[in-house]
């Protein structure tokens, strides 16, 4: 029945794509006049050959494990959402408000307060666009979307309007209180006379990530909820047909999703800024569709997409560090990488299954 | 086995490489990036000026992201790079916190203090060169009116508005000052759409001279006000330029000069604060051949009067900072 062997569908295709995004990034450095193969060993030198290199590829790879869940989730439930960031905007605003105004004696409380404001945060706005889907019809599509402005405008007046201090200009919160200050990899890893780690932002929300990883992994194919959500996935009739609520699985799929998304801004906003700025979420909750659809929406193909995109946007910034490579052209790179591994996919899958269909025709 | 060996030679070469640039001052722009024709090209062309003369050359990175600047600074402070400058006030929350941490390099901030043993803090008297090009501003003007288009909305770009409301009134005490900003956001210093749009509303009003202190989007300003046929004021870098015979003056805030002389520097730089005022040549109104025709004798006489006051401590501008209020609207 199968096209293709599983293997190939989880390994060739993604590889397949990668190294084709690879060549034509190759010929956009050439056409620059810069050396392809100098300027990938740099990106793999800064990015993967230090200990606080890795602390930053870490640091972006736990932004994209969290946003690439979120939009897994949701897609499990045959659902897009590319609200993940609005829903992390919020979940800062959750943290935010959860570090200021609740006095924590130890971060390891702090971290769970955070995470329960992210969490509610980024679900409450996923909340609306999955109601106004499962009610009304809606596509989740252009609400989620929509709502990612709305959130902007939203952390905007607050920013600006009530959370700056007095007298500052950056439209930020004051800094967060010492006790609410997340360990980093430096502080865990280092020893006296072996500093690892040195001023890389990673830190303990890391494991939440790998967490959540291994979490939504049972919730998804161990739990009673995550079949229904995948039954409804696969074919709403049937799902209905079957006595599940359409109405519940979209809004408890979405709420979820929206949740993951939240929980992102634990690590930047908690774990490396220490207060919220304006722009915490850097477009992660946009690469996480990417991570998503490279990851074939498994928790383990996430984490292991988001670590190759915290590669690259670690890679992209030794680039512009220590070459001449403008810094337009090293967002090229990392959009080829996008294009190729997610917008791209039956590009590289038709003429795939074509072959082992040929293959397989041979044999028989 | 080879091709591991190969790899760890090219990785080798690159550490090399990255370790033969010791001593290069680098220079770190804000997010509005380089070219923005006023605050981060002044910087840049100070840079360029200085590697220019001493025939070498320096480090600059255009940001990403905000989690690149505690990274740009650490990064080029371990590989050697000596004195770091970058410009903007958004640098003083990460440069306190890093600077403790590479007690032997020197840092240079711009538009902003941080009190750190290592960090030279330069801060500009803004105020100053907008009360001088606003009173330039109500003695070119026919109608009384004019206008003042902000970027983001800081106290420091409230700094250059009350300073600017200062000089006309001192002309003028009749004339109506039209203030606007673009926004509340970094994406307010580039919007020339915005800042175009601001002008049209502006000119609309009355207004016949416009002050743009915002960055990328004053290019949309100076451009609208040209279009218009109305004068405009520059900003940081000498936009007369840009539209020349149609921009009244610009208030020159010399960026350039503050990295030029952190670069000549170099290690010997001197640390605290640097308040570039009117008296030292820090900020100033430009006048050149694209501007000779519209600034008459009279206006520059009073103009340069008031220089000499500012200067002698005989008049004082209110800065809007020190009290966040401004006596004048």
């Amino acid at each position: 029945m199968d096209k293709m062997p599983q293997w190939a569908d989880v390994v060739l295709i993604p590889l397949i794509s990668l190294i084709l995004a690879a060549i034509l990034s190759a010929l956009v450095i050439l056409a620059i006049g810069e050396n392809p193969i100098d300027a990938f060993n740099l990106m793999v030198q800064g990015a993967l050959m230090r200990s606080a290199g890795w602390g930053y590829t870490l640091y972006y790879a736990t932004n994209f494990m969290f946003t690439g869940l979120a939009v897994a989730v949701a897609f499990h439930a045959r659902m897009f959402n590319i609200g993940g960031e609005g829903q992390a905007m919020l979940g800062g605003l959750g943290v935010a408000l959860a570090c200021l105004y609740i006095p924590w004696p130890h971060w390891s409380l702090a971290i769970i307060g955070a995470t329960v404001g992210a969490a509610l945060f980024g679900a409450a706005w996923a909340y609306i666009p999955a109601i106004l889907q499962a009610r009304r019809g809606s596509h989740i599509v252009i609400t989620t979307i929509m709502f990612n402005f709305i959130a902007a405008g939203v952390l905007n007046y607050l920013l600006v309007n009530m959370l700056r201090p007095v007298g500052a200009m950056d439209p930020a919160t004051a800094k967060f209180p010492e006790a609410t200050h997340l360990p980093t990899f430096r502080d865990m890893f280092s020893t006296a006379d072996n500093i690892m780690f040195r001023g890389a932002p990673a830190n303990v929300t890391f494991f939440i990530a790998i967490a959540a990883c291994v979490l939504v992994w049972y919730l998804i194919w161990r739990t009673r909820l995550g079949y229904e959500i995948r039954a409804f996935g696969h074919s709403e009739s049937a799902a209905k047909y079957a006595g599940i609520s359409p109405v519940r699985i979209t809004v408890i799929a979405m709420l979820i999703s929206g949740a993951l998304a939240g929980l992102m801004s634990i690590n930047t906003t908690m774990g490396e800024s220490e207060r919220l700025i304006l722009n915490s979420t850097e477009g992660a909750g946009f690469i996480g569709i990417a991570v998503a659809l490279m990851g074939r929406s498994h928790p383990f193909g996430v984490f292991l997409a988001a670590i190759l995109f915290g590669f690259l946007y670690q890679g992209g910034a030794e680039l512009a560090l220590w070459t001449n490579i403008p810094r337009e052209l090293i967002v090229v790179i990392q959009a080829l990488v996008i294009l190729f591994t997610g917008a791209l996919d039956n590009m590289v899958r038709m003429p795939l299954e074509k072959l082992f269909l040929a293959l397989r025709r041979r044999d028989a | 086995m080879t091709l591991m060996k190969k790899f760890l030679g090219a990785a080798a070469a690159v550490a090399l490489s990255a370790g033969a640039v010791v001593a290069e001052p680098a220079l770190i722009f804000d997010l509005g990036g380089k070219f923005d024709k006023s605050f981060n090209e002044a910087a840049y062309n100070g840079a360029a000026r200085w590697a220019g003369e001493h025939g070498t050359s320096f480090r600059e990175i255009e940001l990403q992201s905000e989690a690149q600047r505690e990274q740009a600074l650490r990064r080029f402070a371990e590989a050697g790079n000596n004195p770091i400058v970058m410009t903007g006030f958004a640098f003083g929350n990460v440069l306190s916190e890093v600077a403790p941490d590479y007690p032997d390099t020197k840092f240079a901030i711009i538009d902003m203090v941080v009190d750190a043993p290592n960090v030279r803090s330069v801060v500009f008297n803004e105020h100053e060169g907008s009360y001088l090009v606003g009173m330039m501003a109500a003695m070119a003007s026919k109608t009384g009116t004019v206008g003042f288009i902000g970027g983001m909305d800081i106290p420091l770009i409230r700094k250059f508005a009350c300073g600017y409301v200062q000089g006309v009134k001192a002309v003028n005490p009749d004339a109506t000052v039209i203030q606007n900003m673009t926004g509340t956001t970094p994406a307010a210093w580039n919007d020339p759409v915005k800042g175009s749009e601001l002008t049209k509303a502006q000119i609309s009003q009355g207004a016949d001279v416009v002050y743009a202190a915002a960055g990328g989007t004053g290019v949309g300003v100076l451009q609208t006000a040209a279009d218009e046929g109305i004068l405009s004021i520059g900003v940081d870098s000498n936009q007369n330029y840009l539209h020349s015979g149609k921009v009244l003056t610009s208030m020159m805030k010399r960026v350039d000069n503050a990295v030029y002389e952190a670069m000549k520097e170099g290690d010997n730089l001197d640390m605290g604060i640097y308040v570039m005022g009117v008296a030292n040549g820090g900020i100033d109104y430009a006048l050149d051949q694209h501007n000779e025709a519209l600034v008459t004798g009279p206006m520059k006489r009073e103009v340069d009067k008031a220089k000499e006051a500012i200067s002698s401590g005989a008049l004082s501008v209110h800065d809007y900072m020190s009290d966040n209020t401004c006596p004048v609207e």
